[in-house]
């Protein structure tokens, strides 16, 4: 028996056919080849080596790859820092204009722009307290887990076509994970401060997120199952194309996961309606009752930057990562493949992607402000009947859905080859040698809207 | 780094495990200890998978041991709950009303 | 010293750190704290050892969700603020004795076999082979990409030995201990949620 034979279970033999009569019509033409060196941390090391070499500077690999992981400390912990700055400048601003108010207008001139600044220097000049009460080590470690878990989760995510710190396999696995960290932090806060309202805050945010876990992590499978990868930047390169592409118009059930998961994802970096663990109306501060200063901040840092963790993960899950839906990205990148542009063109194509990405990401946030002072504030009960009851319940109907629709919309004679529907990623296969490819299957393969020009395909049995 | 020195780390979270479950008095602190045993266990597991031919087994295993201690760590903690409730104590000493 | 050897030192000073103070720690909460030290770091070294997949299961599943699990634990049943059940300083002794014992036998005999003669004589199995129907994604398998692997194998079916060179035979996957782990973990929710219910506690002036 032939083992290779048995791959004709994996790969379902009708996502090939779609593959190969829609293709031809949809999505530009992309090399994996050409696209690898701009891809991962790795990558910067081997580039940071290269030159070092070229220069004749001393150096080796730890040398080059301690640099280039340094760079990427550098612009993640830039960004985890701004973006904060901006977003609570925006939140202010939002709540003050949807309450009829203006929010801050002098610190910086026109808008209040510098006013988060401002606040950050106050910040830092305030005592650090120690409760008597609290346990010490813990109170003093607790923010710093936090802000960790949340900083660590953007280790996987991608900020555009390739750039992302590590370009992990499990990169969406990994960043769910890590946000899920957050939440030891708080308890410990909680527990640690001495203080019953910090106590009932740390116990409600620990009950609260591990149940919303569940229908997150599930909801965010949905579009994995579509695209065949929990690699980010491959969920990215499959929506390709018009913004009919995006994964939330992939089948229905995307699309209500995107809904369901935005909420679920709210609740999660625990934004009100369900910030149940800071209701200032009932527990004073909640978990950060005794906090002051810095170490106050940095748990509003983090939250802050979790808002954009959860929603870059819902742009690149169900909106397309970073492109604009109307195809100029993949204009553009025709183009700089044509006319060899070089490493260059490319970058500056990635450039434009980062900045459609980070106002998608900036989009959701504000949503998730808007709501925040739009809604009241359910009861704990309510948030924890909800996540139970509803969304845990709908979020399995629909990855069960997301699992059986294809095999639905294939069983309908009239529209398996008429209806838009791509193939999973997992059929892409990545070959590093190009010539071992057959010219009757490159042929094919050319034409597909992935990011891999070339493809093997398996247990069709032309191989065998 | 070699494979020893892996194995090395897991013996050292193993033992630590093992006084761990040995010393506390407090069921959770037992129950603590379990958890750092399975974890130098996996350790073990994952860095024979890198090391030796063994391949993908180690890691699938390793993955096993990882939900099993989540269910063990479910169990006990709802039998510690549950002890509680009637002990208004989790001094594992106190457990003993079936000495004879 | 090479990147891994550093992230390697730096990773198992804290797992083994963070495990023995989880040992000396007397504070229930503090134990609590070390432990995800220790289970965090430990999750790095398995970064180290090419297992990407398990990694991140570690994080999410153990020190994400095991761990706010006990922490949980701890705040139900402290009877009051920071509680301490004090070791005695004779256990502790007679307990250290003990252990240097065991991990001095476990070391030596770690330290006492040629592992690379070892693993040069097993061939029980593959590696993880590079053929392409496993080298899917932008990295190999070698280098961690093994989510692609791992779910195929607990579907059954083990390509990363079968499609090896000179296989004869097809190899078994992980489809039934994966279903056996499935239904485990119903039972365990079950039960675990029947053992926790809440119980109605009878005041003796009550009834």
């Amino acid at each position: 028996m032939n083992p290779a034979s048995t791959f004709g279970i994996v790969q379902p033999a009708f996502s090939r056919e779609g593959a190969c009569s829609l293709c031809a019509t949809q999505g530009p033409t992309r090399n994996l080849n050409d696209m690898m060196p701009l891809i991962a941390a790795n990558s910067l090391g081997e580039y940071v080596l290269e030159s070092l070499l070229y220069w004749k500077l001393p150096g080796n690999e730890s040398i080059a790859f301690t640099i280039a992981a340094l760079i990427h400390v550098v612009l993640i912990l830039t960004f985890f820092g701004v973006a904060p700055l901006i977003f609570i400048w925006l939140e202010r601003k939002v709540a003050g204009r949807i309450q009829d108010r203006l929010g801050p207008t002098r610190v910086g001139g026109r808008f209040g722009w510098l006013q988060t600044l401002a606040d950050g220097v106050k910040l830092i000049q305030k005592e650090d307290l120690c409760p008597a009460d609290a346990d010490r080590m813990l109170f003093r470690m607790s923010p710093y887990l936090v802000f960790v878990a949340s900083f660590g989760a953007f280790i996987a995510l991608p900020f555009g076509n390739g750039f992302v710190v590590q370009n992990l396999e499990v990169g969406l696995f990994f960043m769910l994970a890590l946000m899920s960290l957050e939440v030891l932090g708080v308890v410990f806060a909680g527990y640690s401060s001495g203080s019953k309202w910090a106590l009932f805050g740390g116990m409600r945010e620990a009950a609260q997120v591990v149940s919303y876990e569940i229908p997150m992590a599930i909801c965010a499978l949905v579009p994995v199952i579509a695209t065949g990868s929990l690699n980010l930047v491959e969920v990215g390169h499959f929506q390709a194309g018009g913004f009919w592409n995006w994964l939330i118009f992939q089948n229905p059930f995307t699309f209500v996961a995107f809904f369901v998961y935005f909420t679920v994802a709210t609740a999660s970096v625990k934004r009100a309606p369900f910030d149940l663990a800071e209701a200032e109306s009932e527990l004073v501060a909640g978990f950060h009752t005794e906090y002051s200063g810095i170490r106050w901040s940095y748990f509003f840092m983090a939250e802050y930057a979790s808002m954009f963790a959860v929603s870059g993960i819902a742009v690149f899950l169900f909106l397309g990562g970073w492109y604009d839906g109307v195809g100029i990205i993949e204009s553009l990148d025709r183009f700089v493949s044509v006319n060899g542009c070089g490493w260059l063109g490319q970058y500056s194509v990635n450039v434009i992607g980062l900045a459609i990405f980070i106002a998608k990401g900036t989009s959701l946030v504000f949503f998730q402000m808007w709501v925040r002072w739009t809604l009241p504030r359910l009861r704990i009960d309510q948030v924890m009947m909800t996540c139970l009851k509803y969304l845990l319940p709908i979020s399995c109907v629909l990855f069960l859905g997301a699992t059986v629709w294809p095999l639905f919309l294939y069983s309908l004679p009239m529209t398996a080859k008429q209806t838009d529907v791509r193939p999973p990623m997992g059929n892409r296969v990545y070959n590093p040698k190009p010539a071992a490819v057959k010219p009757s299957e490159k042929s094919h393969s050319t034409s597909h809207p992935a990011p891999s020009a070339v493809i093997i395909k398996e247990g069709s049995g032309k191989e065998a | 780094m070699d494979l020893s020195s892996y194995l090395l780390v897991g013996a050292v979270l193993f033992v630590a495990g093992v006084v761990c479950m040995a010393t506390k008095r407090n069921g959770i602190g037992v129950l603590m200890g379990v958890e750092l045993v399975l974890n130098g266990a996996n350790i073990n597991f994952v860095a024979f998978a890198n090391y030796t031919k063994l391949g993908l087994d180690g890691q699938v295993i390793s993955l096993f041991v990882i939900v099993m201690a989540a269910a063990e760590a479910a169990v006990a903690l709802a039998i510690a709950l549950s002890f509680y409730n009637n002990h208004l104590t989790i001094d594992v000493d106190q457990a003993n009303q079936l000495q004879g | 010293m090479t990147g891994h050897q550093f992230l390697f030192w730096v990773f198992a000073a804290v797992t083994c750190g963070g495990a023995i103070a989880v040992v000396l720690t007397q504070n229930v909460v503090r134990m609590a704290f070390w432990l995800i030290v220790s289970l965090g770091a430990s999750a790095g070294l398995f970064f180290l050892l090419n297992a990407d997949f398990v990694g991140t299961a570690q994080l999410l599943v153990y020190v994400g969700g095991t761990l706010v699990l006990l922490v949980f634990g701890v705040m139900l049943t402290a009877s009051g603020p920071f509680s301490k059940m004090q070791t005695r300083p004779g256990e502790l002794f007679l307990a250290g004795i003990v252990a240097f014992l065991l991990l001095g036998l476990l070391g030596s005999s770690v330290c006492s076999v040629d592992w690379d003669r070892v693993v040069a004589s097993t061939n029980a199995g593959q590696p993880i082979t590079t053929h392409h129907a496993l080298n899917q994604g932008y990295n190999r398998p070698e280098e961690g990409n093994t989510g692609h692997p791992l779910g195929m194998a607990f579907l059954g079916m083990r390509p990363d030995r079968d499609l090896a060179p000179g296989t004869k035979t097809l190899s078994t996957g992980y489809l039934l201990p994966f279903e056996i782990a499935s239904v485990h973990l119903l039972v365990v929710l079950i039960g675990a949620a029947y053992l926790a219910r809440a119980k109605r506690r009878i005041h003796p002036n009550e009834s």
